[in-house]
């Protein structure tokens, strides 16, 4: 893994103070309450565009369906807060890794896994955590972040799971990060 | 009541969509700011030698957290205005379980993965993939679950309305446990300081 190259030549910046970037992070979300009357998301996004993307093979099979049907949004599944929201934060997360010298084209693992298998596991790790979000109907910005300023009751009971969750399973795979 | 300003009438779908694509900016900028478009960064809070992850999370909780709660102390927000996800207990804690494991499999959650991609991590792309072929499989198998996605549910419930204590004092307990939590979190990173690989930022 070449750690130091960047595409953009400049000199990689070490990361914001977590405790600034959880403040302005927390401040956006409670600018999204205020304007919007609802929180951030993120998971709502992808089925959008797994909605769309079906479309194309079948409308029937998608607005047929329990969970597509959700998305439909009348035949423009893309026209959403959460699709806008998340091609936004695509946009933000490539400033700021582009003016750190963050960006660049890896694959991240630990010294002892190949690229392959880390690329498996994340397939794996995301195709699980798509069942973890719709069981859950939020993810770690949907549920996490935006329940737990709201103090919600699903929200707070989600989120610790969500660290037993990790911290249960992270000793089989630390052969991948460590 | 000045907001929402979506419950005042103030917001138009068109207008709902540009502010979602500015506030997303945002909250990508910081994501990535914070690290969180880096796999290994956000799994090594499993590892135990870099916690960012819990303090950046808990920190914007107790922002957004106090900051609502002081804008409806003064009346100038409705909270009961603001959407709830409805409490299903028992599903949204097997959720959590199955996306703290996803998570650390995977390296990232879904809004991460996003500042991942956005950032050129190949990973992350293929994390994104597994999570468009989770959906696909759960669409699948969601009628064989449906009636248990619905079991133990709660509607809106908020803790202050649950335990029957005014929001003010759950407020400063939840900032308070943030606290000791943050504190508690810088001495495990030290323990585990050798933990941290080689040539990881």
């Amino acid at each position: 893994m070449s750690e130091t190259a960047t595409t953009t030549g400049r000199a990689r910046a070490p990361y914001m103070n977590p405790y600034l970037a959880g403040f302005g992070l927390g401040l956006v979300l409670l600018a999204t309450f205020v304007i919007l009357g609802r929180g951030l998301g993120a998971s709502g996004a992808f089925s959008a565009f797994l909605v769309w993307l079906m479309s194309f093979a079948s409308p029937d099979y998608v607005t047929s369906n329990a969970v597509h049907s959700g998305y439909w949004n009348e035949g423009r599944p893309l026209m959403a807060f959460l699709v806008f929201l998340t091609v936004g934060s695509f946009t933000g997360a490539a400033v700021s890794g582009w003016l750190a010298g963050r960006s660049v084209f890896v694959v991240e693992h630990g010294p002892r896994i190949s690229s392959g298998a880390r690329l498996a596991l994340a397939f794996a790790g995301g195709a699980i955590m798509a069942f973890g979000a719709k069981l859950a109907s939020g993810c770690t910005s949907g549920q996490a972040l935006t329940g737990g300023a709201l103090l919600n009751v699903g929200s707070w009971t989600f989120m610790i799971a969500v660290f037993i969750g990790g911290y249960a399973l992270a000793p089989l795979v630390r052969r991948q990060w460590l | 009541m000045t907001a929402p300003l979506a419950s005042q009438g103030l917001i138009s779908d068109g207008t709902e969509l540009a502010v979602a694509l500015g506030l997303g900016f945002l909250f990508g900028f910081f994501l990535e700011r914070a690290g969180f478009g880096s796999s290994r960064k956000l799994a090594a809070q499993f590892y135990l030698y870099d916690m960012s992850v819990l303090k950046v999370m808990f920190t914007a909780i107790v922002t957004a957290m106090t900051g609502l709660w002081l804008l409806a102390a003064i009346g100038w927000l409705d909270l009961g205005e603001i959407y709830l996800v409805p409490t299903f207990v028992l599903p949204q804690f097997v959720g959590g379980l199955v996306l703290g494991a996803g998570f650390v499999i995977g390296g990232y959650c879904p809004g991460t993965s996003v500042a991942g991609m956005a950032t050129g991590r190949i990973d992350a792309m293929v994390y994104a993939l597994g999570m468009l072929a989770g959906l696909a499989v759960y669409a699948e198998v969601y009628p064989a679950i449906a009636a248990w996605t619905k079991t133990t549910a709660l509607g809106d419930a908020v803790w202050p309305d649950l335990l029957g204590l005014p929001r003010g004092l759950l407020v400063v307990v939840v900032a308070l446990v943030a606290a000791a939590l943050f504190y508690g979190a810088t001495k495990v990173e030290r323990a585990f300081a050798s933990w941290r690989p080689a040539g990881t930022p």
